[in-house]
């Protein structure tokens, strides 16, 4: 095989085709096709194979934005970096925090000392010695307005961080520290559940003698150097990230696949196809089709999982014909049919919603809300009560503009909920659907926005983390204007009070307020979506969607051979 | 005005004036890449909407760092100046959206990856089509000719993504030949289908232009004249007909390889092929500055290339055009 010019390929070892044809073949799909031809073609080398044997092979939605822990954002780096990568603490299959490089912690009783040991000879892909010291300096980088890392502001309670982010105080001064080489000490300013968010890959150690060589350029294959469960091996930009086992990784022993790779999957319907063609054992997502049809299809290879991600339409509370008016944002509410959006648009087992956190969040207790035990009698003649309360009737109807950005998903929904209000209400709605940058600024700015799509998908498992988007009018997330000093003060009292039956209720109450105030539409809970091959074993599915290679196998030794 | 009658005067200095002729075309070039370039940036900065706007606001410090890195902070002018200063030095600057990567690096990756694919699908387009708008044209209204041109005319009707998930369908999910989908460097199976998808409308285009153009060829004069001189059939389909209708596939030539080249987003995508054509796409929603200006550099200097070499593929198919030029 010519060596291409246009891979990023390093030298892949020997072998490649030796157990081609081996893991490539989707069961089931051989007995639907005739027989003599069918034998005949396989005896020609066309069949698409694996490179090795215990490769796995994951569809990972778009091209990573990069392969830098501190500087990843989006969900297709966050996958491919839990594998390179591993934090103090780390999740395992389902999704609960286990040691990672940390053995084990503790906690000051206020909640503000933090200590962790690490395990002994932690090394990194390189062979050479991690030591507290790096983790230290690590988190110093990821703090640094230098490294403008994108979720920085998660690791905000670290004490200092925000003067450090801020370039007002050296990093340096940040709350961490290496009293020897197998302690990681952190002060926090506030008592926050650490652990959920040393988990991101914001707080993952970087090998900074590569980061000085060789800049931004330090993740490229021969370069970039992790502490996870794989080591990087080729990255093929928009075709695929190759990782191959880290054999200085603590637990090496206990990883079962040997290669992964994760392919760029930008369409779900061609990732679709390549599952089904044998090419990928596991997809990222499904494409929305009705979900009897895929069961049928796919019986249990097809995985669906609630999602710590809520989906809802954010009502502009500064503007007319909003602003002020609690009884036609009430009718908004009411008007809509979840049972039917969920079943008949998005159909892919999504949850209806009545509130904002979704279920799977972790200690979280939803607010009660009547409307949600109600019959669709009942919901609609509310909705029309409210909706005559707040002065409009079938001579004066409300004008409304209903914005999306530009996706086919987007625009079903919108439709549906649009002619639900024009049936229940007799609202005139006219949908404007933007691209994405015009559509997130026109959301920020709450100027020309109405009623848009709005939603939130977590970054940590923290029922705060959803319900903090609503909280302070300068805050950008804060896209429809929600103002309510009590609210603010009961997300305050949360964020500082440890879990348990206090943090909870003060959450509940929170949630209870935004709703009474009618400030969102909720519309349902997100679900995550995955084709599974059957062979595969130890992907379990979690709240947050996060599935590290290192805790899954095959079922049993592959067949080495063909037999039609 | 006194080169041109100079040259004119001495016949020897031939030479000079082609030189002079080839400085002109290569000025030309460059002005015209430039006003490609000013355009880009300028419809690109008023584009609503920056690199680094998402849903979730990076908070000032790092939005002031990140404007920094990326000149963001300084004036439109200033940036804009900044720009032709790095592409003067062959420097197409780093990628917003892939801050791992340069634009070079991205651009000498993915083009060769859309012009490897693309090239072998117009080359098959040609050997393909040709022999067939030929034997259509031979028999026309004939079996053969309407079998044909139906086909054709099927291939031009489907668009590259009904095309793409049909053949991945037959050839991957149901027949296991082929992959759906995906790319292996130096590995031909992850080509075969996405040079039939790219291939497939180029034929049909390529055909039936052969077809009418020879068509129109063989009604021609010189070609009754030499049908009474006795030439037999071959001779004048290949050898009278075929250079005189090769003008029009010539002059088709030049988009369908720029188009074929630069790479096709459609079929990109649907095949996860990492070419540049996807980069048109997704470097604009992204609004990646430097990546939609460097694609669009490295397109405009192709259509120039390609251009310029086409002119000369049809002066050297058509006598008339010579003249012209001279």
């Amino acid at each position: 095989m010519p060596p291409v010019p246009t891979t990023l390929t390093v030298p892949r070892g020997s072998g490649d085709s030796a157990f081609a044809g081996a893991m490539r073949r989707w069961p089931g799909a051989a007995w639907r096709n005739p027989g003599r031809l069918r034998r005949l073609l396989l005896l020609l080398p066309l069949l698409p194979g694996l490179a090795f044997a215990q490769e796995l092979v994951r569809g990972n939605g778009p091209e990573p934005s990069t392969l830098d822990p501190h500087r990843c954002q989006e969900v297709a780096c966050g996958n491919i970096l839990r594998d390179l990568y591993e934090g103090l603490v780390t999740e395992d299959g389902a999704g609960n925090v286990v040691p990672g490089a940390a053995e084990s912690w503790t906690r000051s009783d206020d909640g503000l000392e933090w200590e962790f040991r690490l395990r002994a000879g932690l090394r990194w892909s390189n062979g050479e010695a991690l030591d507290a010291e790096q983790f230290v300096a690590s988190l110093r980088r990821a703090l640094a307005p230098q490294t403008a890392a994108p979720m920085a502001a998660l690791l905000r309670p670290i004490a200092n961080a925000a003067e450090v982010g801020a370039g007002t105080q050296p990093p340096e001064a940040l709350g961490v520290s290496a009293p020897d080489p197998r302690t990681v000490r952190i002060r926090l300013n506030e008592p926050v559940a650490l652990t959920d968010r040393l988990l991101l890959p914001v707080a993952f150690p970087v090998y900074l003698p590569a980061v000085a060589r060789f800049g931004a350029q330090h993740t490229r294959p021969g370069r970039l150097v992790g502490n996870g469960a794989y080591r990087l091996d080729a990255w093929t930009p928009q075709a695929s990230v190759e990782l191959a086992r880290n054999a200085h990784f603590h637990a090496a022993g206990s990883v079962a696949i040997e290669r992964v790779r994760f392919v760029v999957t930008e369409d779900a319907a061609s990732e679709l196809k390549r599952f089904q063609a044998g090419d990928l054992h596991l997809t990222e997502t499904v494409p929305p089709r009705p979900l009897a049809a895929l069961r049928a299809q796919f019986g249990e290879t097809l995985r669906i999982s609630p999602y710590l991600g809520s989906f809802w339409l954010g009502l502009n509370l500064t503007r007319p014909p909003l602003r002020d008016n609690p009884d036609l944002r009430a009718a908004l509410v009411l008007a809509i049919d979840r049972d039917i959006l969920t079943r008949y648009v998005t159909g892919l087992g999504e949850q209806p919603a009545w509130s904002v956190v979704p279920p799977g969040a972790r200690d979280h207790a939803p607010p009660a809300v009547a409307a949600a035990q109600w019959s669709g009698v009942e919901r609609e003649a509310a909705a029309r009560e409210r909706y005559a309360a707040a002065g409009y009737d079938a001579a004066h109807p409300l004008n409304l503009e209903l914005r999306y950005n530009t996706s086919t998903v987007h625009r079903k929904l919108a439709l549906a909920v649009a002619s639900m209000w024009r049936q229940v209400l007799g609202a005139h709605v006219v949908l404007r659907n933007e691209e994405w940058k015009v559509f997130v600024q026109n959301r920020r700015a709450r100027v020309i926005t109405q009623v848009f799509r709005g939603g939130w998908i977590a970054d940590v498992n923290d029922p705060l983390d959803f319900l903090e988007t609503f909280s302070g009018a300068g805050n950008p997330l804060n896209t429809t204007g929600y103002a309510d000093a009590a609210f603010d003060a009961l997300l305050r009292q949360a964020a500082v009070l440890p879990a348990g039956a206090a943090r909870r209720d003060a959450l509940t109450a929170a949630e209870a307020r935004l709703l009474a105030a009618d400030a969102v539409v909720p519309i349902y809970f997100y679900t995550s979506k995955h084709l599974v091959d059957p062979r595969l074993r130890g992907f379990e599915s979690n709240p947050l969607d996060h599935h590290a290679s290192r805790w899954m196998s095959w079922a049993a030794a592959p067949a080495t051979a063909e037999t039609p | 005005m006194t080169d041109r009658s100079e040259s004119a005067a001495s016949p020897a200095s031939g030479a000079g004036a082609q030189l002079r002729r080839f400085a002109r075309s290569l000025l030309t070039a460059l002005i015209t890449l430039w006003l490609l370039v000013t355009l880009c940036f300028l419809l690109l900065h008023a584009a609503p909407g920056g690199p680094f706007d998402s849903e979730k606001a990076a908070p000032p410090a790092v939005q002031a760092q990140l404007a920094q890195r990326y000149r963001l902070d300084r004036s439109l002018p200033q940036q804009y100046l900044a720009y032709l200063a790095d592409i003067a030095r062959g420097d197409l600057g780093p990628s917003f959206q892939y801050p791992d990567f340069s634009v070079n690096e991205l651009i000498a990756r993915s083009l060769p990856v859309s012009a490897g694919l693309g090239g072998l699908a117009l080359l098959l387009a040609l050997l393909l089509g040709v022999p067939m708008g030929v034997l259509a044209a031979a028999r026309e209204g004939g079996r053969l000719d309407r079998a044909l041109m139906l086909l054709g005319a099927a291939a031009q009707a489907l668009p590259k993504f009904v095309i793409a998930p049909l053949l991945i369908l037959l050839f991957a999910v149901e027949l296991h030949w082929l992959p759906a989908g995906g790319w292996v460097a130096g590995d031909w199976r992850y080509r075969v289908l996405p040079v039939i998808a790219l291939m497939l409308p180029n034929l049909a285009w390529c055909a039936r232009l052969t077809r009418s153009s020879m068509s129109e060829a063989l009604a021609g004069d010189w070609l009754r004249a030499a049908r009474a001189r006795g030439y037999g059939e071959a001779r004048l389909l290949l050898v009278h007909a075929l250079p005189a209708a090769a003008l029009p596939l010539a002059a088709w030539l030049s988009p369908a390889l720029i188009a074929v080249i630069t790479g096709s987003a459609v079929v990109e995508q649907i095949f996860g092929i990492p070419g540049m054509g996807r980069y048109f796409v997704q470097g604009a929603l992204n609004r990646d500055y430097t990546l939609v200006l460097g694609v669009v550099l490295v397109a405009g200097a192709l259509v120039i290339a390609v251009n310029a070499a086409v002119d000369a593929l049809r002066g050297w198919l058509d006598p008339r055009l010579r003249v012209m030029n001279r």
